[in-house]
């Protein structure tokens, strides 16, 4: 460690002023505080002594995702494993390197199927993490900001929001334009007013939308290798497409029609985007960002209330046409990104309402038009994050009025005095 | 009927909004938006001068302007088209319409009219105004329709423009390369915005 800690200090000059390698200094920066404390203070005459910086910050949130990209690997794994032919193996390097460790494809094994996954999470998260973070260095070394963590969970949110089949120029090509756009024009973290992992999302959305939804993108197994009469779609999909929506219980034939039972929503192996199937794996992340105060409890308690009431709106109403607007408050938790976006979406301290109030009623439009766009609108079942990006351009509304009443509020207390 | 007022009101405010769906009224959508104020101040206004100018703008349309529509005055007036005078008829209206709303500005909101300035005129040539009137004659909207779709393409504005005020005022805090300061990032806001609404795309009510 000291070894480590004085070759680091040995290079330092090097990227100080007048260094060599001056124009490298955020890079530096970068490694420095993550590897290490830094020893900086503020210099101001304020002085406020808190282990929780940014950076403990951010990496709390991707110790809260870990459950999520456990099951994430484990079960684009499990799917995939499920779906192939007897006989059958993965394509290209991937079935290679499956047979040279020889670890097989049997949906049973735990292990082969979470081997299986990384296969595909891994190389997604690389090509995120190296397209992304060009823009990200590009901008620090040309605008001379630091390199942030905010990076670091956009970087781990984003692969888990996509499919596992998604092609890996889709996914550079995005995370480039989410962090561009997303972000760095409006100065880098902290100061951006779009979440850039959804406006990445949202991009593949609006650019690709033949090959981000329907039903080949959810497993990763190509159309040659898998089992006879296999669909694909996920839950809500299928929901969405049942062949007759006027019978009675229409959305409970459709997942049985899949063999999903509650518990293997709530667990997370349905078909769906890698990382947002388990309610469970959100539930924990969930636990650990409330304890630790990362995430606002009053954003994921507004959005169960305001998907709560929709839901069950649209239960009393009813349809003969809609079998997605009969499904239960229980089952909207469970599928689709619901619970992933709620939990670590929505509750992004930058994108969101900043006030107590503010977030309440921030959260609780984010469940009101997660329902909305997900039962209403065919086109995208999956509307959890496109209402979640669709708030956080209301955000900024919130927080104005927010201070406004309480500005009202107070002047009213002290006249009354 | 109640159901379908509904989901025209729904329609033109989110589907179909104005300014984030035609980038229409772009002009005063990007120069009036550094402040919630004056925004939301203009939105009203928009929403006033639309809920009048639609409506009777339909009313002069089908009972003089459209091909036959004279023929209530005498039936030898049924083959009479005067389509033509559609826009200026239209721009008419809404000139006068405005003109009262400014005045009742400058007589009882002092502070918004001093704020809204140059604007509040410029309403007349707002294209979200015009357009507005020429979905209507498009899309065939009877009067109590054209009220709604009024109404709803308004609030549709208001709700645009007050969104990206409040933007634009969080974004004090914001470090914007130099180069795009002022209008550049505004546009930029303005498309990710869109973005955010096409979230609506599809719907079908």
């Amino acid at each position: 460690m000291k070894f480590l800690r004085k070759l680091h200090d040995k290079a330092e000059p090097l990227f100080h002023k007048g260094g060599k390698l001056e124009r490298l200094y955020p890079l530096y920066e970068a490694h420095d505080t993550l590897a290490f404390t830094p020893g900086e203070v503020t210099h101001g005459a304020s002085h406020v002594r808190d282990a929780l910086d940014l950076k403990r910050m951010m990496v709390t949130v991707v110790f809260a995702l870990v459950p999520c990209i456990l099951v994430a690997m484990y079960n684009t794994g499990f799917q995939a494993n499920a779906a192939l032919a007897e006989g059958m193996s993965a394509d290209g390097i991937r079935g290679w390197i499956i047979d040279v460790i020889g670890i097989g494809y049997s949906a049973a094994n735990p292990l082969a199927c979470l081997f299986h996954g990384a296969l595909y999470y891994f190389p997604v998260l690389l090509v995120t993490f190296v397209a992304g973070g060009l823009i990200e260095v590009l901008f620090a070394v040309v605008r001379r900001h630091e390199i942030n963590e905010g990076f670091l969970v956009t970087g781990m949110l984003f692969p888990l929001i996509l499919p596992p089949a998604i092609p890996l120029w889709q996914v550079g090509l995005a995370i480039m334009f989410g962090t561009l756009v997303g972000k760095e024009i409006f100065g880098g973290t902290g100061m951006n007013i779009f979440n850039p992992a959804l406006t990445a999302r949202a991009f593949l959305f609006f650019a690709y939308p033949a090959q981000i939804s329907g039903e080949k993108v959810w497993t990763a197994v190509t159309a040659a290798n898998q089992v006879d009469g296999f669909s694909g779609a996920t839950a809500l999909g299928s929901i969405a497409g049942v062949a007759d929506p006027s019978a009675a219980d229409a959305w409970k034939n459709a997942l049985m029609g899949m063999d999903i039972t509650w518990l293997d929503a709530f667990l997370g192996k349905i078909p769906g985007s890698m990382g947002e199937t388990s309610a469970l794996a959100c539930l924990l992340g969930a636990v650990l960002l409330i304890i630790t105060g990362v995430g606002s409890w009053r954003v994921i308690l507004g959005g169960v209330l305001g998907s709560f009431v929709v839901t069950l709106l649209f239960n009393a109403v009813g349809s003969e046409t809609n079998a997605l607007m009969n499904v239960p408050f229980q089952w909207q938790m469970v599928l689709g990104g619901w619970a992933f976006g709620l939990v670590f979406m929505a509750t992004d301290p930058v994108s969101s309402a900043y006030t107590n109030r503010g977030r309440l009623i921030y959260g609780f439009f984010i469940g009101v038009f997660a329902i909305l766009i997900r039962v209403v609108n065919p086109a995208f079942p999956e509307g959890m994050m496109l209402a979640i990006l669709f708030m956080n351009m209301f955000a900024p509304l919130i927080n104005s009025m927010a201070i406004r009443s309480n500005i009202k509020r107070r002047l009213a207390k002290n006249e009354a005095v | 009927m109640l159901e379908h007022h509904l989901s025209l009101f729904v329609t033109s405010a989110f589907l179909e909004n104005m300014a984030l769906a035609f980038f229409l009224g772009m002009c005063t959508f990007l120069a009036c938006s550094k402040k919630v104020d004056a925004a939301f101040g203009l939105g009203c206004a928009v929403i006033f001068v639309l809920v009048i100018t639609v409506p009777l703008n339909n009313a002069l349309y089908s009972l003089l302007l459209a091909p036959g529509a004279m023929a209530w005055i005498n039936p030898s007036l049924a083959d009479v088209d005067l389509s033509f005078l559609s826009f200026l008829t239209f721009i008419g209206t809404i000139a006068a319409v405005v003109q009262i709303v400014e005045m009742v500005l400058d007589r009882f909101v002092p502070s918004l009219y001093a704020s809204l300035g140059i604007f509040l005129p410029l309403i007349a040539v707002n294209c979200a105004i015009l357009g507005a009137s020429l979905f209507m004659v498009e899309r065939d909207y009877n009067f109590a329709e054209s009220v709604t779709f009024g109404l709803g393409s308004g609030v549709g504005w208001l709700l645009a423009i007050t969104a990206l005020a409040a933007i634009r005022e969080q974004m004090r805090y914001s470090n914007v390369p130099p180069g795009l300061r002022g209008l550049g990032i505004t546009f930029l806001l303005t498309g990710l915005m869109a973005i955010g609404f096409m979230a609506f795309s599809g719907i079908q009510l």
